[in-house]
C-alpha cells in the first residue's frame, strides 16, 4: 500500500502534473476575479471565500482525468486488480495520492491568494481549516467520476458533467463555513456538516469507486 | 394468490417479449387514457377555474408546475428503483426502462424550472431566485444530463447499464444532501408542499391548502401527467430494447459473416 | 373562447406555451426514434432469415 502511494507521488511529481497545474490554475483564477468584478477591496473581500473555494474545486477537477487514464492505458490497472491489494483500497490510495498533489497545495497556497482577493483577517483561518477539511471530499468523488469515465476516450469533459453536481454539497457548507468565519460569526453547524459529509463520503465511497472500476476492468 | 406467486408474474415482465407484446397490447389504450385526463385536467385548470384573489390569472400555471414537479423527482425515484433491479436480478428490461426514463424526467425538470420562472416574474419580481426549491431542482437537471451523456458515452450495453446504475444511487444520496444543504444555504420564498399534505387534502389544514375548486383539475392533471409518463417509458423502454435487438442480431451477423 | 386573463395573460399563455411545446416535443421524438428502431429492426430480422 505504502509502495503504490509513493509510486503515485513519485510519479506525480515528476510528470510535474498534479503539483504544478493545479495550483497555477488556482493562482490565475484568484488573479482573474478582480480583473472581471472590479478592484475595490470592500467588493473582494466579501466575495473572497466563495472565489477561493470554487477556484480550489476547479483547481481539483483539473487534474481528475489524469488519475487513473495513465495507469488504464498502460495496463498498470489491470496488474493492481489482480494483486492481493484489494480494489477498494487501491482506489483510496489513488485518492488520498490525488489529494496529497492537489488538494493539500491548495489549502496551503489558499491563505496567500487570500490576502491579494483582501479576505478579512479571521477569515484565513477557517479558509484553511474548511479547505482541509473539505479538499479531501473532493479528491474521494474526483476518483469516482475518474472511475466511471476510465474506459473512455473523450472522458474528459463529461468527468466534469458527472462530478460537478456531485460536488455541491461539499461546497455549499464548505464556502458557508469560510464566509462565516470571514464574517466573524458562528460557524459550528456548516463546520460539523462539512467534516461529516467529508468522513461519509471517505468511508463510503471508495466502494462505489472500486465496483465501478471492477466493471470498467471486465 | 399469496404474494410471491404475485411477485414472480411481475419478474415475468423482466422477459423482453412478454414486455414488448404486453405493452403492445396495453399502450394504446394507455395513450387514450392519457390523452383524456391530460387534456381533461388542463383544459379544466385553463378555462373554467377562477382567478386567484392574490395571484390573478397566473394560478392557472399550477396545473402544469405541480405535476411536472412531482414527476421530476418520482421519474429519479423510478430509476433509482430500477437501477437496483439490474443491479441485483440482471434483467435488462429493467435498465433499460430507466435509460428511457431519464429524458423524460429531464423535461419535466425543465418544464418545472421555466413554468416556475414564468410565475415568479410577475410574482415574486423576478425570474430566478436562488430559492432551495429551484435550486434543488437546477441540481437535479444536472444530475440528469450527467446520467443521460454516461449512458451515450459507454459503447458496451451491459457496461454503461452497470455503471448508470452505480451513478444513479451515488447521485441519488448526493440529490438528497445536495437538498439539506440548500435548505440550509438559503431559506427560501418557495411555499411549502400544499396539494398533497393529509391535512390539506381533508381540509382540515387552512394554512395555504388549495381550494377545491383547484384541487379536482389539479388532481385530474397530475394524473394525466402520470399516465403520460408511464405510456412513455412503455413505448421509449420497447424502443431500447428494439434497439438492444439491433445490436445482438448485428453482432451475430459479424461473428458467422 | 379564451378566457379573460386579465394583466398575467402574456405569463400564462407563455408558460402553457412552452410547457406544451416541450412535451410534444418529448413524445415526438420519442415516436420518431421508435419507428426508426422499430423499422431497422426488422430490415434487420429479414436479412438474418434470408441469409440463414
Amino acid at each position: 500500500m505504502i509502495a503504490l502511494l509513493k509510486r503515485d507521488l513519485v510519479l506525480a511529481l515528476r510528470a510535474g502534473g498534479g503539483f504544478g497545474l493545479g495550483l497555477a490554475f488556482f493562482l490565475i483564477v484568484t488573479v482573474l476575479v478582480p480583473f472581471s468584478v472590479g478592484p475595490q477591496s470592500s467588493l473582494l473581500g466579501t466575495i473572497a471565500p466563495g472565489v477561493l473555494w470554487l477556484g480550489a474545486l476547479l483547481a481539483c477537477l483539473l487534474s481528475l482525468d489524469r488519475l487513473l487514464a495513465l495507469d488504464w492505458e498502460d495496463g498498470t490497472l489491470d496488474l493492481l486488480a489482480t494483486a492481493p491489494l484489494p480494489l477498494e483500497s487501491v482506489v483510496t490510495i489513488k485518492a488520498l495520492a490525488h489529494w496529497l498533489t492537489t488538494g493539500l497545495p491548495l489549502v496551503l497556497a489558499a491563505p496567500v491568494l487570500g490576502v491579494l482577493l483582501n479576505l478579512p483577517g479571521p477569515g484565513f483561518l477557517w479558509m484553511v481549516i474548511s479547505l482541509a477539511l473539505g479538499t479531501p471530499a473532493l479528491s474521494v468523488i474526483g476518483t469516482f467520476g475518474a472511475a466511471l469515465t476510465v474506459g473512455l476516450k473523450r472522458g474528459g469533459l463529461l468527468l466534469s458533467l458527472l462530478v460537478l453536481p456531485l460536488y455541491v454539497p461539499t461546497l455549499i457548507y464548505g464556502a458557508e463555513v469560510a464566509r462565516r468565519g470571514a464574517e466573524g460569526m458562528t460557524v459550528a453547524t456548516p463546520l460539523m456538516m462539512l467534516a461529516g459529509i467529508s468522513a461519509a463520503v471517505i468511508a463510503l465511497l471508495p466502494f462505489a469507486s472500486a465496483a465501478v472500476l471492477r466493471v470498467n476492468l471486465r | 394468490m399469496s404474494i410471491s406467486t404475485r411477485l414472480n408474474a411481475l419478474w415475468e415482465y423482466a422477459n423482453p417479449r412478454k414486455f414488448l407484446a404486453t405493452t403492445e397490447r396495453v399502450l394504446p389504450v394507455l395513450w387514450l387514457l392519457t390523452a383524456v385526463t391530460l387534456v381533461g385536467g388542463l383544459v379544466w385548470g385553463f378555462f373554467f377555474t377562477p382567478d386567484d384573489y392574490r395571484q390573478g390569472s397566473t394560478v392557472k400555471i399550477i396545473y402544469i408546475h405541480v405535476p411536472s414537479a412531482f414527476l421530476a423527482t418520482s421519474a429519479w425515484f423510478m430509476m433509482l428503483i430500477t437501477s437496483l433491479v439490474w443491479l441485483i436480478r440482471r434483467h435488462h428490461v429493467s435498465a433499460l426502462a430507466s435509460r428511457a426514463a431519464a429524458p423524460i424526467g429531464a423535461v419535466m425538470t425543465l418544464i418545472a424550472l421555466v413554468t416556475g420562472a414564468i410565475w415568479g416574474q410577475p410574482m415574486w419580481g423576478t425570474w430566478w431566485e436562488w430559492d432551495p426549491r429551484l435550486t434543488s431542482f437546477l441540481v437535479l437537471f444536472l444530475f440528469y444530463l450527467g446520467y443521460m451523456a454516461l449512458w451515450e458515452a459507454i459503447e458496451d450495453p451491459d457496461t454503461a447499464a452497470d455503471l448508470t446504475s452505480v451513478l444513479c444511487l451515488v447521485g441519488s444520496v448526493f440529490a438528497v444532501l445536495s437538498r439539506y444543504a440548500v435548505y440550509f444555504w438559503n431559506q427560501g420564498l418557495h411555499q411549502g408542499a400544499s396539494v398533497l399534505r393529509a391535512g390539506a387534502v381533508a381540509g382540515t389544514d387552512t394554512t395555504e391548502k388549495v381550494s377545491n375548486v383547484y384541487a379536482y383539475p389539479l388532481l385530474l392533471s397530475m394524473a394525466g401527467f402520470f399516465l403520460l409518463f408511464v405510456a412513455l417509458v412503455f413505448y421509449r423502454t420497447g424502443t431500447e430494447i428494439r434497439a438492444r435487438r439491433i445490436k445482438a442480431l448485428l453482432a451475430r451477423e459479424r461473428v458467422n459473416g | 373562447m379564451i378566457p379573460d386573463l386579465g394583466k398575467y395573460a402574456g405569463t400564462v399563455l407563455s408558460a402553457y406555451g412552452t410547457s406544451i411545446v416541450l412535451l410534444v416535443a418529448l413524445v415526438a421524438l420519442s415516436i420518431r426514434r421508435g419507428r426508426k428502431v422499430r423499422a431497422e429492426m426488422e430490415q434487420v430480422e429479414q436479412r438474418m432469415s434470408r441469409n440463414g
